[in-house]
């Protein structure tokens, strides 16, 4: 609509008066890409739901046979899934909501000019650029080991300069869930971050010049005209990372995998699990429709988003 | 929506034509002096932060030069001799196959995905195809399919096909993984070729391979450049199905590095070497186009 609007007698009615012809001409360009697309993601899941409606255990061959829902039953009532899925929850929403509430403290502060601003942003991008099984190794090994870790390491030392012992604690097997997500928010602050600070200097300087000779004060401009501004990048933030951390499959592979027992199982690991150790392919396949329908339902919220932004370009 | 605001900004545009019009918004013009106010204590907080956020880099870098039984002390020891032992260990140890392999992986999937992507974010941009933002979502909501729910029938498929252990396996899985962020990275770039440029270059009757490369090249470049750039970290450190799908030949660097304490033990200074290499291509390209990663980052659709 805001197309047709912005361009009056020019793309719609030439496109309208284009031959067959023409408009593949028009569309070729977009193929290879398209059917490229469509064979490599599209088929798959196709076969992935037709797998889901067999049993299908690789250690049993011959006993491959149709089995209509019983797969899905398996998936809505096995307690392993259900603490799989409780965990994915837990996961994605702190990690999300730590990072965005961490990122949008940085972003503010970097906001500011002050000496070194540049580079102090290069660091702080930098957990972000680095290979995420390397940051998961780097925390399980460096971090959170219980007789040489960092973490203890430090605790030690304060605790030494007040003439006490410090703890040994086990990190990851005493508190996995919260070992995992700081190794995760510390890797996914930078990402929002980044996008809120482009948020926060795309702010048009004259607004805020206005509410500061109006007289307002530094807090009142961030909560009525710097937030409702950002609201958008927030949004926007918000969903692409709760699609990418609700894949989180390195960190778990690499620092709990999954445990201690299935404590820090998240769906992704749960299916790598069914497929690759239990071999049940069919509970596998349908534990993966499950997990698409519910990043469907994530992804519809997302694409109106995106959608609203995109709007807002078509119109400018 | 509003009609008359939409012909307005319409009617506005030739003025601005050449360069974007978010470009020449007004910025700050009394940033220092409201930084002076905000005063010391933020600029500490913010390198404390800062710096508290690096760390976990700094050491990792750090301990990769130290020896191993400097390594794992405890407290920590930070002023413990260097040595560039570790590295040379590693490349005894022949990562160079794995880093072949990333590089191959990487490199071909990211030019794959510019061959594809550019002539379709062309139809979607510049010579638009009817229903070009139905297409739009199509590819983008491919992105939201978790990776994890193909990982079995493409392990299927591709053991049926005999390519199992195959880089070039892992080039297709990545080409599919980032051709939808591409594709909407390289419209928003090309949205912003000027299309009275566009009209006047053929006017003056320039061919269509012409006004490409004279016009629409030289416009796009940087953006090129930034989508490149995205697809080649995000290939870079996948690692899910380069753990899955292959064994001896063709795996890539994360996979290395894993494997490297389950085979070794946990040799603290020697792990700490190899995250740092495998990670140091991201790390510069990434450090070295800060500015263009928000925009790859979202889609495009933040500038």
């Amino acid at each position: 609509m805001a197309t047709l609007a912005a361009a009056p007698g020019r793309p719609a009615v030439r496109q309208r008066s284009l031959s067959s012809k023409a408009r593949w001409a028009r569309r070729a360009p977009l193929l290879p890409a398209l059917v490229f697309t469509v064979v490599v993601t599209q088929v798959p899941f196709l076969a992935t739901i037709v797998i889901s409606t067999l049993h299908w255990n690789v250690l049993k061959p011959g006993e491959k046979s149709f089995a209509a829902f019983s797969n899905y039953k398996t998936v809505a009532t096995d307690d392993r899934l259900r603490t799989a899925v409780v965990n994915t929850v837990v996961l994605t929403a702190s990690v999300v909501l730590l990072s965005l509430a961490i990122g949008l403290g940085l972003a503010v502060l970097l906001d500011r000019r002050f000496p070194g601003r540049g580079l102090a942003r290069t660091l702080l991008i930098a957990p972000f650029l680095v290979m995420p099984a390397a940051s998961a190794l780097i925390w399980k090994h460096m971090i959170y080991n219980p007789d040489y870790g960092l973490l203890n390491g430090v605790l030690n030392a304060v605790a030494k300069v007040y003439g006490g012992h410090g703890p040994s604690i086990a990190w990851v097997s005493a508190h996995p869930m919260p070992a995992v997500v700081v190794s995760q928010v510390w890797q996914w602050t930078p990402f929002m971050m980044l996008i809120l600070l482009a948020g926060l200097q795309a702010q048009p300087g004259d607004v805020l010049e206005a509410a500061r000779v109006d007289g307002a004060k530094g807090l009142d401009t961030f909560r009525y005209i710097t937030l409702p501004h950002l609201r958008q990048y927030l949004e926007l933030a918000t969903l692409l990372g709760s699609i990418y951390i609700l894949q989180t499959f390195d960190a778990i592979f690499t620092i709990t995998q999954g445990g201690p027992g299935t404590a820090t199982t998240n769906l992704p690991y749960e299916i790598y699990q069914t497929m690759f150790r239990k071999y049940e392919y069919g509970e596998a396949a349908a534990a993966g429709v499950v997990v698409v329908i519910g990043t469907i339902i994530v992804a519809t919220f997302a694409l109106r988003v995106i959608s609203s932004l995109f709007r807002e370009e078509q119109g400018a | 929506m509003s009609t008359t605001l939409d012909a307005s900004t319409e009617t506005v545009r030739p003025a601005t034509a050449g360069g974007s019009t978010r470009r020449r918004l007004p910025r700050r013009t009394k940033e220092p002096d409201l930084a002076a106010r905000g005063g010391m204590a933020w600029t500490v907080l913010a390198w404390l932060l800062t710096l508290l956020f690096f760390a976990p880099v700094a050491w990792m870098v750090l301990t990769s030069f130290h020896k191993e039984a400097d390594a794992a002390t405890n407290p920590p020891s930070v002023f413990a001799p260097l040595t560039g032992a570790n590295y040379s260990a590693l490349f005894d140890r022949d990562v160079m196959p794995f880093l072949v392999n990333s590089a191959t992986a990487s490199i071909v999937s990211t030019l794959l995905v510019l061959v594809l992507a550019v002539p379709a974010a062309y139809a979607l941009s510049i010579k638009k195809v009817e229903k070009w933002t139905d297409v739009m979502f199509f590819f983008l909501s491919t992105k939201f399919l978790p990776a994890i729910a193909a990982l079995l029938p493409v392990y299927l498929i591709v053991k049926h096909l005999g390519m199992l252990d195959n880089v070039y396996t892992l080039v297709i899985l990545y080409t599919s993984m980032n051709l939808p962020i591409a594709l909407w990275m390289m419209r928003s770039f090309l949205a912003e070729v000027p299309v009275e440029i566009l009209e006047a270059a053929q006017m003056d009757g320039a061919g269509l391979l012409r006004v490409l490369w004279n016009v629409v090249r030289p416009v796009v470049m940087p953006g090129l450049a930034a989508t490149a750039l995205i697809c080649f970290i995000f290939s870079w450190n996948e690692f899910m199905f380069a753990v899955n799908l292959t064994a001896t030949r063709s795996s890539t660097a994360p996979v290395f590095l894993v494997g490297f304490i389950s085979s070794e033990g946990l040799f603290l200074a020697k792990l700490c070497a190899a995250a740092t290499l495998v990670s140091l291509p991201v790390l510069i390209a990434g450090f070295a186009a800060q500015d263009k990663l928000v925009r790859g980052l979202s889609l495009g659709a933040v500038k």
